[in-house]
């Protein structure tokens, strides 16, 4: 398998999907949840866990001791979404598993003993599903799971408890939050068990018009009809952002604000995280409609990573705020002006 | 559901008590329920992250009543009710056994029917097949008391083909592995 990083390759209906995840919760039957577990018995599970895989060797996986790392590349990790935020704050007895391409990982010691989460760019759920599927179906026949006929497999929280699967999309919607429908799109889908929020700070208009769809349901609920609910609405949502772009690109004022959002990317010397999220989400846009040709959109998604404050500092260093918003600029030049020549 | 007291608002709050051995279940409003005493005000928790959140899920009413009573602890762990109510969180499998029927309500709400339509796990597979052998052995077994050869020939061959999908041992204890904390019945 490449070591080439998922989210620096181009995947389906990149046009207006970032990224595509699928997690699964899961516990071991005979210990405490992670709330009540002691770090002997959850380095126990780590062991049993990554043995499971070893003996099985159908992936190649990387085990990482969570409670070796710096906070600045634990905080790297939660950036690139590989980790929850809520992963990094504590990390005595927790370890993750991942592999090479970083698109699978497990999170070991969480809110659950074990979760598998499967990473993809573009519109995937299908082949995220697939993997995750299989990483558990191994984790199953090696371990015993906790798991209840009635309720599913049995998570710390209730709210998890049945499937223990969350699948979520990225959607990069600047033509749908620019028209005002958001809070339209969010009680209409509520109503089917799903959920939409900022991925970069809640509220109606998130920093560069990036929104998570997910499933929240996971009883009376197969994982082949959770999947299809969330990937025949996030088709609709699609289709409704293409459609409210073409007219939107038409405007002016819209077409001048991505061009000068390219230029400032490529000749600003200074440049804090708010602005170049935002900047990158003009140029995005510009890109999947057809107006630039400088850059892609997978270098652009890989941008909106590596320019994250603790990627800066584990790529150049980079010690002080000033430091990483000039180090910023550096990156975002290298990117977009290799791709002209 | 409409309250059972005011009989005008959704009922939202669901309570079950047992007093002498007689147990009672009220449906009611958060209003009515705080006008007759029968809920527990979280409005005293400063702390208001995810887990108070859905802590509060499970308040309704019955911490106040239960802390009444004898506190039933869960063998697998160690806490009560009383605990999940406050964090949201189970403590271990076992817990999801040991308060099924205080949790019933609060996982009625959170995801409407209670019923796994997902995969299962391996260690359910396994239990399901040895069902389906008692089952068919029985069948078998009357079928030659009958004399029924026909059919008992054709159980037979339905044995021979659950039995040879690949079976599992590897039967870890099922005792969950407490770590000294919180032992005790009481308290």
């Amino acid at each position: 398998m490449s070591e080439r990083k998922w989210y620096k390759s181009a995947g389906p209906c990149g046009d207006t999907v970032v990224s595509t995840r699928v997690r699964l919760a899961r516990n071991l039957d005979s210990y405490p949840f992670p709330c009540r577990i002691s770090e002997k018995q959850q380095a126990e599970i780590n062991q049993k866990v990554n043995d499971s895989l070893l003996c099985d060797g159908s992936f190649n996986f990387r085990y990482i001791d969570m409670s070796q790392l710096s906070d600045t590349e634990a905080m790297a990790m939660a950036e690139k979404r590989l980790v929850s935020p809520d992963f990094i704050k504590d990390r005595t007895a927790k370890a993750l598993i991942v592999s090479d391409d970083e698109t699978i990982s497990i999170m070991l010691g969480e809110e659950d003993h074990i979760r598998i989460q499967v990473m993809r760019p573009g519109f995937d759920l299908e082949e995220c599903y697939r993997v995750a599927d299989k990483v558990d179906r191994i984790l199953d026949a090696h371990l015993n799971y906790a798991f209840n006929e009635k309720l599913g497999f049995l998570t710390e929280c209730p709210t998890n408890l049945g499937t223990g699967l969350r699948a979520s999309v990225m959607m990069h919607l600047p033509a749908i939050q620019s028209a005002g429908l958001l809070n339209q799109i969010m009680t209409t889908i509520a109503k089917i068990g799903l959920t939409i929020r900022g991925t970069y700070g809640e509220g109606s208009s998130p920093l560069g018009a990036m929104y998570q769809i997910s499933n929240q349901v996971t009883l009376d609920i197969s994982e082949e009809s959770a999947i299809n609910n969330l990937k025949s609405i996030a088709t609709q949502i699609m289709e409704q952002e293409r459609s409210y772009r073409s007219t939107l690109i038409k405007n002016p004022a819209v077409e001048d604000k991505i061009y000068r959002a390219l230029g400032t990317l490529k000749y600003a010397r200074i440049m804090d995280t708010k602005e170049s999220i935002s900047l990158l989400s003009d140029v995005r846009l510009g890109v999947a409609c057809g107006l630039i040709s400088d850059t892609d959109i997978d270098t652009l998604t890989g941008l909106c990573i590596d320019t994250q404050p603790a990627n800066i500092t584990v790529i150049t260093g980079a010690a002080s705020s000033q430091e990483r918003d000039r180090q910023r600029t550096e990156i975002i030049r290298r990117a977009l002006c290799s791709k002209q020549a | 559901m409409l309250c059972e007291n005011c009989k005008k608002n959704t009922a939202t709050t669901y309570i079950k008590r047992t007093v002498n051995g007689s147990t009672q279940e009220y449906h009611l409003c958060g209003e009515c329920a705080k006008a007759l005493g029968m809920t527990n005000d979280f409005n005293g928790f400063m702390n208001f992250g995810v887990g108070s959140l859905f802590g509060s899920l499970f308040s309704d009413g019955l911490t106040g009543i239960e802390s009444q009573t004898m506190v039933k602890r869960c063998p697998g762990c160690g806490i009560s009710f009383d605990d999940i109510a406050r964090t949201g969180l189970c403590g271990c499998p076992q817990c999801y056994t040991t308060f099924y029927d205080q949790l019933l309500p609060t996982l009625s709400r959170i995801h409407g029917k209670l019923e796994h339509l997902g995969k299962v796990s391996k260690a359910t597979e396994e239990s399901v097949k040895e069902a389906k052998l008692k089952e068919l052995e029985a069948q078998l077994k009357q079928a030659v008391d009958e004399q029924r050869y026909e059919d008992a020939a054709k159980i037979r061959d339905e044995i021979a083909g659950v039995k040879s999908s690949p079976d599992d041992k590897d039967a870890e204890s099922k005792n969950i592995q407490n770590d000294g904390s919180a032992e005790g019945e009481n308290e």
